[in-house]
C-alpha cells in the first residue's frame, strides 16, 4: 500500500480535518503538561472504576459524537439544499450518510443512554456501585476505542460507504475494495463487545444489588426500562458479533458467507443485521421511555399512572422486538406469507406503545405541572413521537411499503422516532440529573431557549421529508435536477437543520455558562423528585450512600420527605470500595491498535497486539486486588462537609 | 467416604461422554439424513439438560425461577431467530 492510499487525499475539506486533528492531538498533551494535569487525569478519570465518572465520560464522548454526526448531517442537508449542488460528490455523500448513521446510533445514542444508565442506576436502586466496576471501565474503554477507530477512517484509509446497514453484495470486497468497510466491521465489533459487557453488568446489578425492601415491583420505572433494555442487549448483540465476524472473514479471509460466487447468500447479511438491528432500536428507545416516566411523574407531582401496565408493556415490547425484523426488507423478494406475518407482528408493537402513551397522558391529568426544561422535552416528545409511530404503522403495511420503501418518507419516519424518542430523552435526562452529579443546575432560561430552537427546527427539518418522500425522492440520493421540483422543500429542511445546529450550540453554551456562573448552593433534591438518587447529597460522594436506605414502597423517597422520616438510620460502618485500575484503559488502547492493524490486514502487528490483549487478561487472572475500605472518620468528614455546604444557603 | 464420593456427578460425566459418542454415530455410519438428524437433536437436548441440571445446578439456586425465565427467554429468542431466518430466507423467499 502506498502512502497516498493510506491517507485520504485530494479533498480540501479532509485536509482541513487532518490539520485540525493534528492540532487538537498536539494541543491536548501540551496543555496537560503545561497545567501539570497528567496525574490528575490519570488518577481521577482514566483509571476510575466509579460508575458516576464512567457515566460522565460516556456522556462527554456522546456529545462529541453528536457534534461529529451533526456536522455530517449539515453537510448532507447542505448538499441537497439546492438542485445539482456540487458541495459533495457522490462518493463523499455515500461516506457521509454511512458515518452519520453509524455514529448517531452506535456512538451517540448508545453511549448517551449507557452514560445516563451508569450515573443513575446504582443511585436509583440504593447501591454503592455496579456489580462489576472493573468490567464497567473495560466496557467504556472498548466503546471509546471502537468509536475512535471508526472516526479516524475518514482521514486514514477512507470511510465506509455502503450505508449504516452495510448490505451485501455492496459491502463485499468485490464492490467495496477499500478498507472502509473493514473499519465498519472491526470498530463495531470492538464497541459491541463493550456494550455486551455493559448488558451483563447492569443485569446483574439490578437483579442483585437493590436496596433492602426494593422488590422488583417497587423499582423506579427508569430502572425497569434499563433492566429490560439490558435483557435485549444480552440477547441481540451476540447476533451482531457473529454477523460482523462473518463480514470480516468474507472481506479479509476469503470466505463466502455473504459473497455470492460460491453459494453464499447476500440476503443473509441483511437478515442477521436486522435480527440485531430492530432490537437495537428498542435498546435506544426503552430507556428513553424510562426517563420520560421519571420526569413526567416528578413534574406532574403525581405517581406514575398504570405502573404495572407500564412494566407489562415494556416486557411485551422486548419480546415483540425480536419478531419483526423482516419489515426492513419487505421489497427484497419475500413471499406474501413472510410479509403478512411480519406486518402483523410489527403493527402489534403499536399496542403496548400506545398503552404507554396513554399512561403518560393519565399521569399528566390533573397534575400540578411545572414546566421545567426536562418537562418541556417530555411534553414535546408525546405528540412528535406519535407522528413517528403513526408513520411507522403506515410503513408496517407490506403492500403500502412498496411505495414508501427507501424514500425520504422513511428517513423522516425514523428521525421522528429517534430524535424525540432518544435524543430529546437523553437531553431531558441530562438536564434532570445534571445537578445530582455536579452539584449545580443548568440554566433554565438557556435550557428553554435551546428547547424551543431544537423542537421547532426539528419539525422544520424533517416534516418536509415526508412530503418529499411521497413525491418520490429516494433516500441516499446525493443530487437531483431542478425539474423534479424537490428544491424548495429541501431548502426548507436545510433551514431547519441550521436551526437545530443553533439549538445544540445554545445547549453547549448553557453547559459552559452554568459551569462558570450557576449558583452552587442547591439542595440535594432541587426538583423535589421521587426516587432514591435524590435522597443522597449532590454532588454524590464516592460511596453514594453513607447508610444504605431501606425501601418499603414505590417512590419511597417522596413519602419519606412527606412524612419527615429518614430512609436510612444507624451507625456508619467502614465502606468497601473497589480500587482504581489502569488495566481497562490499557486494554482499550491495545484493542484500538489491534483493530487498526486488522483493518489494513497488517498481520504481524495485529498478532502482536492480539497477544498483548490476551496478556492483559492473563495478568488480571493472577492479580490480587481486594479493594479498600473508607474509614468511619472519613465518611463522617465527607458527610459533614457535604451537609455543611448545603446548610449555608 | 461414601458421602464424599460424587457418584452422581461421575455417572453424569460418563453419561455425557456416552451421549457424545452416540452423536458421533451420525457421522461415522452411513445413515439417512433424517436418522442422523434425529440422533443429533435427541442427544443434544439430553446433553443440554444434563449439563444444566447436574453441572450448572439450575435447580439448587435460590433464584431458580429467574433462571428458568431466563432460559425460556433465551429459547424464545434462539428459536425465533433460527426458524424465523429459515422462514424468511428459505421457505418464504422468492416465492409467490
Ligand atoms: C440532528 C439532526 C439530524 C439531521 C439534520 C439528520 C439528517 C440526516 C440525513 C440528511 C440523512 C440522509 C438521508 C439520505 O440522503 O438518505 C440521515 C440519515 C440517517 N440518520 Fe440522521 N440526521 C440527524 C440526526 C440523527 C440522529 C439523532 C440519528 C440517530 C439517533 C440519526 C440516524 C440516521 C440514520 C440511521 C440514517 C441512515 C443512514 C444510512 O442511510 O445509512 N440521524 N440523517
Ligand atoms: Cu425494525
Amino acid at each position: 500500500m502506498k502512502w497516498d492510499e493510506f491517507f485520504v487525499t485530494g479533498e480540501p475539506m479532509i485536509y482541513a480535518a487532518m490539520v485540525s486533528i493534528v492540532v487538537v492531538s498536539l494541543a491536548i498533551p501540551i496543555a496537560l503538561t503545561y497545567f501539570k494535569k497528567w496525574n490528575w487525569l490519570w488518577m481521577n478519570w482514566l483509571t476510575t472504576v466509579d460508575h458516576k465518572k464512567i457515566g460522565v465520560m460516556y456522556i462527554l464522548s456522546a456529545l462529541l459524537m453528536l457534534f461529529r454526526g451533526g456536522v455530517d448531517a449539515l453537510l448532507m442537508r447542505g448538499q441537497t439544499a439546492i438542485p445539482d449542488n456540487g458541495l459533495l460528490d457522490g462518493q463523499h455523500y455515500n461516506e457521509i450518510f454511512t458515518t452519520h448513521g453509524v455514529i448517531m446510533i452506535l456512538f451517540m445514542a448508545m453511549p448517551f443512554i449507557i452514560g445516563l444508565m451508569n450515573v443513575v442506576i446504582p443511585l436509583q436502586i440504593g447501591a454503592r456501585d455496579v456489580a462489576f466496576p472493573r468490567l464497567n471501565a473495560i466496557s467504556f474503554w472498548l466503546f471509546f476505542a471502537g468509536a475512535m477507530l471508526f472516526n479516524i477512517s475518514f482521514v486514514i484509509g477512507g470511510s465506509p460507504d455502503a450505508g449504516w446497514s452495510a448490505y451485501f453484495p455492496l459491502a463485499s470486497l468485490e464492490f467495496s475494495p477499500t478498507v472502509g468497510n473493514n473499519y465498519y466491521s472491526l470498530a463495531l465489533q470492538i464497541a459491541g463487545i463493550g456494550t455486551l459487557l455493559t448488558g451483563i453488568n447492569f443485569l446483574v446489578t439490578i437483579l442483585k444489588m437493590r436496596a433492602p425492601g426494593m422488590t422488583l415491583m417497587k423499582m423506579p420505572m427508569f430502572t425497569w426500562s434499563v433492566l429490560i433494555t439490558n435483557v435485549i442487549i444480552v440477547f441481540a448483540f451476540p447476533v451482531l458479533t457473529v454477523a460482523l465476524a462473518l463480514m470480516t472473514l468474507d472481506r479479509q479471509f476469503g470466505t463466502q458467507f455473504f459473497a455470492m460466487q460460491s453459494g453464499g447468500m447476500d440476503m443473509l447479511w441483511a437478515n442477521l443485521f436486522w435480527v440485531w438491528g430492530h432490537p437495537e432500536v428498542y435498546i435506544v428507545i426503552l430507556p428513553a421511555f424510562g426517563i420520560y416516566s421519571e420526569i413526567i411523574s416528578a413534574f406532574a407531582r403525581k405517581n406514575l399512572y398504570g405502573y404495572k401496565s407500564m412494566v407489562v408493556s415494556m416486557v411485551a415490547i422486548s419480546l415483540l422486538s425480536f419478531v419483526v425484523w423482516a419489515h426492513h426488507f419487505y421489497t427484497m423478494g419475500h413471499g406474501v406469507m413472510v410479509n403478512s406475518v411480519f406486518s402483523i407482528t410489527t403493527m402489534a408493537i403499536a399496542i403496548p406503545t400506545g398503552v404507554k402513551i396513554f399512561n403518560w397522558l393519565f399521569t399528566l391529568r390533573k397534575g400540578k405541572i411545572s414546566f421545567t426544561t426536562p418537562m418541556l422535552y417530555s411534553l414535546a416528545f408525546i405528540p412528535i413521537f406519535t407522528i413517528g409511530g403513526v408513520t411507522g404503522v403506515m410503513l408496517a403495511m407490506a403492500s403500502a411499503d412498496y411505495q414508501y420503501h427507501n424514500t425520504m418518507f422513511l428517513v423522516a419516519h425514523f428521525h421522528y422516532v429517534l430524535i424525540p424518542g432518544t435524543v430529546f430523552a437523553v437531553i431531558a435526562g441530562f438536564h434532570f440529573w445534571f445537578p445530582k452529579v455536579f452539584g449545580f443546575m443548568l440554566n433554565e432560561k438557556l435550557g428553554k431557549l435551546s428547547f424551543w430552537f431544537i423542537t421547532i427546527s426539528f419539525n422544520v427539518t424533517f416534516f418536509p421529508l415526508f412530503i418529499l418522500g411521497l413525491n418520490g425522492m429516494t433516500r441516499r440520493m446525493y443530487t437531483y435536477s431542478e425539474s423534479t421540483g424537490y428544491g424548495p422543500l429541501n431548502m426548507l429542511s436545510m433551514v431547519g437543520a441550521v436551526g437545530l445546529a443553533i439549538g445544540f450550540i445554545i445547549l453547549v453554551y448553557n453547559i459552559y455558562w452554568s459551569v462558570r456562573y450557576s449558583p452552587r448552593d442547591i439542595d440535594q433534591d432541587p426538583w423535589d423528585a421521587r426516587s432514591l438518587e435524590w435522597s443522597t447529597h449532590s454532588p454524590v460522594p464516592e460511596y453514594n450512600f453513607a447508610l444504605i436506605p431501606t425501601v418499603n414502597k414505590l417512590d419511597a423517597h417522596w413519602f419519606a420527605k412527606k412524612e419527615g422520616k429518614p430512609l436510612a438510620t444507624g451507625k456508619y460502618e467502614p465502606i468497601h470500595m473497589p480500587n482504581n485500575s489502569g488495566l481497562p484503559v490499557i486494554m482499550g488502547a491495545l484493542f484500538f491498535f489491534w483493530g487498526f492493524f486488522m483493518v489494513f490486514s497488517w498481520w504481524i502487528p495485529a498478532i502482536v497486539f492480539g497477544v498483548l490483549i490476551l496478556g492483559t487478561l492473563a495478568y488480571r487472572s493472577f492479580e490480587k486486588d481486594h479493594g479498600r475500605y473508607i474509614s468511619v472518620e472519613e465518611i463522617e468528614r465527607t458527610e459533614n462537609a457535604l451537609r455543611g455546604a448545603q446548610h449555608e444557603n | 467416604m461414601k458421602q464424599l464420593f460424587p457418584a452422581q456427578h461421575v455417572m453424569g460425566f460418563l453419561f455425557s461422554l456416552l451421549l457424545s459418542l452416540v452423536a458421533l454415530v451420525a457421522v461415522l455410519f452411513d445413515l439417512s439424513f433424517t436418522a442422523g438428524m434425529t440422533i443429533l437433536v435427541v442427544t443434544a437436548l439430553v446433553q443440554a439438560g444434563l449439563q444444566l441440571f447436574l453441572f450448572m445446578h439450575v435447580k439448587e439456586n435460590a433464584e431458580s425461577k429467574t433462571l428458568y425465565l431466563n432460559i425460556l427467554y433465551a429459547l424464545f429468542v434462539g428459536l425465533v431467530t433460527i426458524f424465523g431466518t429459515l422462514f424468511a430466507m428459505r421457505w418464504g423467499y422468492m416465492v409467490k
